[in-house]
């Protein structure tokens, strides 16, 4: 059935393709043919068959497909744990200076001063916002941030010959977090939360010995809650020698108010691409930085940006340091938006994020907590964790109702995430939303609380205004199809007769987290 | 503040419907031991046009490749970038929605991935391309650990001639899971193939590893390495450059397993050197054990086609410890610039920018290897880039030329002690015959 409405659109590029159309001009050759520069032996020998469109075919094709997505610009996004905030467009603008956007890597440090300043004034900014002694920005998203850090922390043990094999981690904690610490080359221990979300202490005490290297853990966690009890914990680790390492995805709650250094944390990593509004992107680029006490910066990633009397290097020379994480520097482009950022809002303006951030994710969770089980008692911080248990008594699940947001306007709240709330729904507004928008959002999802009583069907339904209506994951795992073969054996085979995979009906075991926060 | 939206009365009726008396009591979890007492020791906001000034002013003291004539490669070129690109991604449903997780409201980039991991499945020769890794030596590095991880080996062997970054970050990524790497050399510019044949070892050897051109230029033998790899039973793992492979055969057809490379050719801007596009495909008998993401096709509840991220049990939002990679963010603005890319380049349009940066390349190997005491390095065929020996330190003519507005090439003294007298030279399309002459002219004054 062909779908109604301005967005809905079943293109691929390859399909618009006409062979000769050409969508490009390039300058005739100006040097001399000089046949045979590449011997036939390393030649392709057939055509690569890529798609034949016009310049006008391009714009019109990407236009329409852009068309098919909900962005931060269009619609509200309250994706818990992945700060989707308003980019701004200033950000876009300075990125795209010629004197950034064009400089070579590997042009020489003497004609590259301006880039590393910014680097390095970057770096002494977020080692203030974390209270931390150093930063390296060369991680390109979260996930080699947290790969930098347990490195690092891994380097200093054995700086100090110690043999520690464990990292402990909370049951509650972002999948990047075992699975960067499992690459690192340590065994993954997990530690109990309590209902709150909070770290059991005496669980955590039974697992504190010698053979472990770090904890490393969310603040706020990923319930939305400031760890009351963190500087207790903190100090535990300390007292064994253990490192403690700050997932920074939530550090938007806190900017201005406590620093991670301040806590006891050694080690931190930041989502630019969260706190610091680099755009998402679909997926990213992100920038990943991460933060040390003094005691692990000899171990930071190689080259360090340093200022030498008036000048900046990268100095390259740093015989403990883990190695590298990407060729070159970081990704410098989402440094220049992260420091325009930082400069656009000053001290003030970044403490001014963090309660109005606190304040509109206290205010949504006041207003749904009539109609939906909240999953820790409040005040939360940044976000708040709601599940929909009372609606699954119904046969609505958080999956459901995250479908039919969409049919309502906006975006979904993370769903299934944390692991421990069941059905759980993640809600993180930012700062950068208005009253107005959060009212209208509370007002859908109570709306869709009373259609989980009175008319679930329609909630299973959903979505019926989207592009395409709900997918079938199954089939898609099952016969992989991950690239376009020429139209043969298309169009694709009929419906089956029962959705399934991307259900998360009753009886089933819980879906994967569809909305699972990046890093 | 013009990025906040709440007002002091909006503020107000919102604590009010908290029943909160300030946002200062929404705080009580912070430990006051643990509080700032003071604001953040920042500059303070700067006016928009006041921060423009000032940027302004820090980017122009970088030499870049609109104000410079840039030779420099080494893992990052100045290739052509059509206009429509940056058009299309500053689109904000592109570019400021997130991973696709909800595909209903997702379609756009799911099929733009789709296209992606296409157009690098067909480039590469290879079965299954994912939908980006952060840059070229973390997708070595992944390749390298996947292949340790198939196999069951522990040992990776790389060519001399793989750009020396990516072995620095495939050695940091090695360090947890001991995988230990050795290295082939290679005396003439290209692997020494004998060499490798001793080296690579029947019962340890995960993967052989060559990236053709390699960082001195010179193309390699992959089907003669294919054999090598092959025969001990281990995977062949390519590094190649996506914007050569309109002209420049697809390792896939010449044995390759694994295909990785740095990506940002196809239209992505130098920035720096981030952020960049790491591109990697395999056979599709490995894409179960593949890092990153994947879009695959099928149906909604209509029947109508559509997409979504699949074969996720691969990934640690789901897997956790045990995940083929911890990758999460990747690069995927940086895979629609490519897509972009290679749409509007197309099928003649790869081989156009190919053969003229080849021939540019070509004709100023020659112009510049007749300059008295300058030679080419290497005995090797090349394709854009090239090693060339000079009589005086390489630095020193950078540093002249650049007076001049050039950028000359890459000193090679810090990536090999051994070439400390060669410069590494790269010439794309965008480079004219000028601008050739003028480097050779340049250059000749500043070793005479």
């Amino acid at each position: 059935m062909a779908k109604q409405g301005a967005a809905s659109y079943d293109k691929l590029i390859f399909e618009l393709s006409s062979p000769g159309r050409r969508g490009y001009s390039l300058p005739a050759r100006d040097v001399p043919a000089t046949a045979d520069v590449v011997p036939a032996k390393y030649r392709r020998k057939d055509a690569a068959a890529l798609p034949e469109v016009s310049e006008f075919d391009v714009v019109r094709h990407y236009s329409r497909l852009s068309r098919m997505n909900y962005g931060v610009d269009t619609h509200f996004y309250p994706l818990g744990s992945c700060t989707m905030k308003y980019n701004p467009r200033l950000n876009e603008d300075m990125a795209r200076l010629a004197g950034f956007l064009r400089l070579h890597p590997l042009a020489p440090e003497a004609a590259s001063q301006g880039a590393l300043r910014l680097m390095h004034e970057l770096g002494v900014m977020l080692a203030e916002v974390a209270g931390m002694d150093a930063v390296s920005l060369q991680p390109a998203a979260g996930a080699q941030g947290e790969l930098a850090g347990v490195l690092m922390i891994r380097a200093y043990h054995a700086s100090r010959r110690e043999k520690r094999t464990k990292v402990l981690i909370p049951d509650s904690a972002h999948g990047t977090n075992p699975a960067s610490t499992a690459l690192a080359g340590y065994d993954v221990i997990e530690v109990k939360s309590n209902a709150d979300g909070e770290v059991e202490i005496d669980d955590l005490a039974r697992h504190l010995d010698t053979d472990v290297a770090a904890l490393m853990i969310t603040v706020p966690n990923t319930l939305g809650n400031f760890e009351p009890r963190i500087l207790e914990i903190t100090g535990m680790c300390h007292a064994q020698g253990v490192q403690v390492y700050m997932d920074g995805a939530n550090l938007n709650a806190i900017l201005g108010i406590t620093r991670p250094g301040d806590l006891g944390f050694d080690v931190c990593h930041f989502n630019l691409h969260k706190t610091f509004t680099t755009p998402h992107g679909g997926g990213g680029p992100g920038s990943g930085p991460v933060g040390v006490k003094a005691h692990l910066e000899p171990f930071l990633p190689t080259p360090v940006v340093v200022k030498k009397d008036d000048a900046y290097a990268l100095d390259w020379k740093r015989p403990k340091s883990i190695g590298k994480l990407q060729a070159f520097w970081g990704n410098f482009g989402m440094l220049v938006r992260a420091y325009t950022y930082i400069r656009t809002m000053g001290p003030d303006g970044l403490r001014a994020v963090s309660e109005n951030a606190v304040l509109n994710a206290n205010y949504i969770m006041k207003r749904l907590s009539k109609d939906y089980d909240v999953a820790a008692p409040g005040p939360c911080m940044h976000e708040c964790v709601l599940s929909a248990r009372r609606q699954k008594k119904h046969g609505v699940t958080a999956m459901d109702i995250a479908k039919r947001l969409l049919d309502l306007g906006f975006y979904a709240p993370s769903t299934y995430f944390p692991m421990i709330v069941e059905e759980a729904l993640m809600i993180e507004p930012t700062e950068t939303e208005s009253k107005q928008t959060l009212d209208q959002f509370c007002d859908a999802m109570i709306r869709i609380a009373r259609e989980a009583e009175t008319t679930p069907g329609l909630v299973h339904e959903a979505p019926v205004t989207t592009p395409v209506r709900r997918l079938d994951q199954t089939k898609a795992a099952r016969e992989p199809d991950l690239k376009w073969m020429g139209g043969s054996g298309r169009p694709p085979s009929p419906p089956t007769s029962a959705p399934i995979g991307d259900m998360g009906g009753s009886g089933r075991p819980p879906s994967p987290p569809t909305s699972a926060p990046s890093a | 503040m013009r990025y906040l939206s709440n007002t002091g009365p909006e503020q107000r009726a919102m604590l009010d419907v908290i029943g909160a008396a300030s946002i200062e009591a929404l705080l009580t979890r912070v430990p006051a031991k643990a509080r700032l007492a003071r604001p953040l020791a920042l500059p303070a906001a700067a006016a928009e046009m006041d921060l423009v000034r000032e940027m302004r002013a820090l980017a122009a003291v970088n030499a870049d490749a609109e104000s410079y004539t840039c030779f420099l490669g080494g893992g990052a070129y100045d290739h052509f970038s059509p206009t429509v690109i940056d058009h299309m991604i500053l689109r904000g449903e592109f570019f400021t929605a997130y991973t696709p997780y909800q595909p209903e409201a997702s379609q756009g980039t799911l099929r733009t991935i789709y296209e992606y991991q296409t157009m690098i499945a067909e480039l590469t020769g290879m079965d299954v391309a994912n939908a980006s890794l952060y840059d070229g030596g973390s997708s070595l590095a992944e390749a390298a650990l996947m292949a340790a991880n198939v196999t069951g080996r522990t040992e990776i062997v790389l060519a001399a001639g793989v750009n020396p970054l990516y072995r620095h970050v495939t050695a940091t990524y090695c360090q947890g899971p001991g995988v230990k790497l050795r290295t082939v050399p290679a005396p003439g510019g290209a692997v020494d193939l004998d060499a490798a044949k001793k080296l690579v070892d029947l019962k340890k050897t995960a993967a052989l590893v060559i990236q053709t051109p390699n960082f001195y230029g010179c193309l390699e033998d992959v089907a003669a390495a294919a054999e090598i790899a092959h025969a001990a039973g281990a995977l062949l793992i390519v590094a190649a450059d996506p914007v050569n492979l309109g002209v420049l055969e697809a390792p896939g057809r010449l044995g390759a397993d694994i295909v990785v490379g740095e990506g940002q050719g196809l239209g992505v801007p130098l920035s720096y050197g981030g952020p960049n596009l790491g591109v990697f495909a395999a056979k599709k008998e490995l894409v179960r054990r593949m890092p990153g993401r994947l879009v695959g096709a099928t149906v909604d509840l209509d029947g109508d086609r559509g997409f979504v991220l699949t074969l996720q049990t691969r990934e640690q939002h789901i897997r956790r410890a045990k995940a083929t990679s911890n990758i999460c963010t990747n690069v995927a603005l940086c895979a629609l610039m490519a897509t972009i890319y290679v749409a509007t380049l197309g099928k003649q349009g790869l081989v156009d920018v190919g053969e003229l940066s080849a021939a540019k390349a070509h004709y100023a190997a020659e112009r510049l290897s007749a300059i008295p005491g300058v030679s080419l390095r290497f005995p090797a065929p090349f394709f854009k880039e090239f090693t060339l020996k000079l009589p005086v330190s390489p630095d020193r003519v950078v540093g002249k030329l650049l007076k001049q507005k050039i950028l000359a090439g890459v000193p090679l003294k810090r990536f090999d002690k051994a070439l400390g007298d060669c410069l590494l030279v790269a010439v794309t399309e965008k480079r004219t015959r000028a601008e050739i002459d003028q480097l050779a002219d340049a250059l000749g004054t500043a070793v005479a």
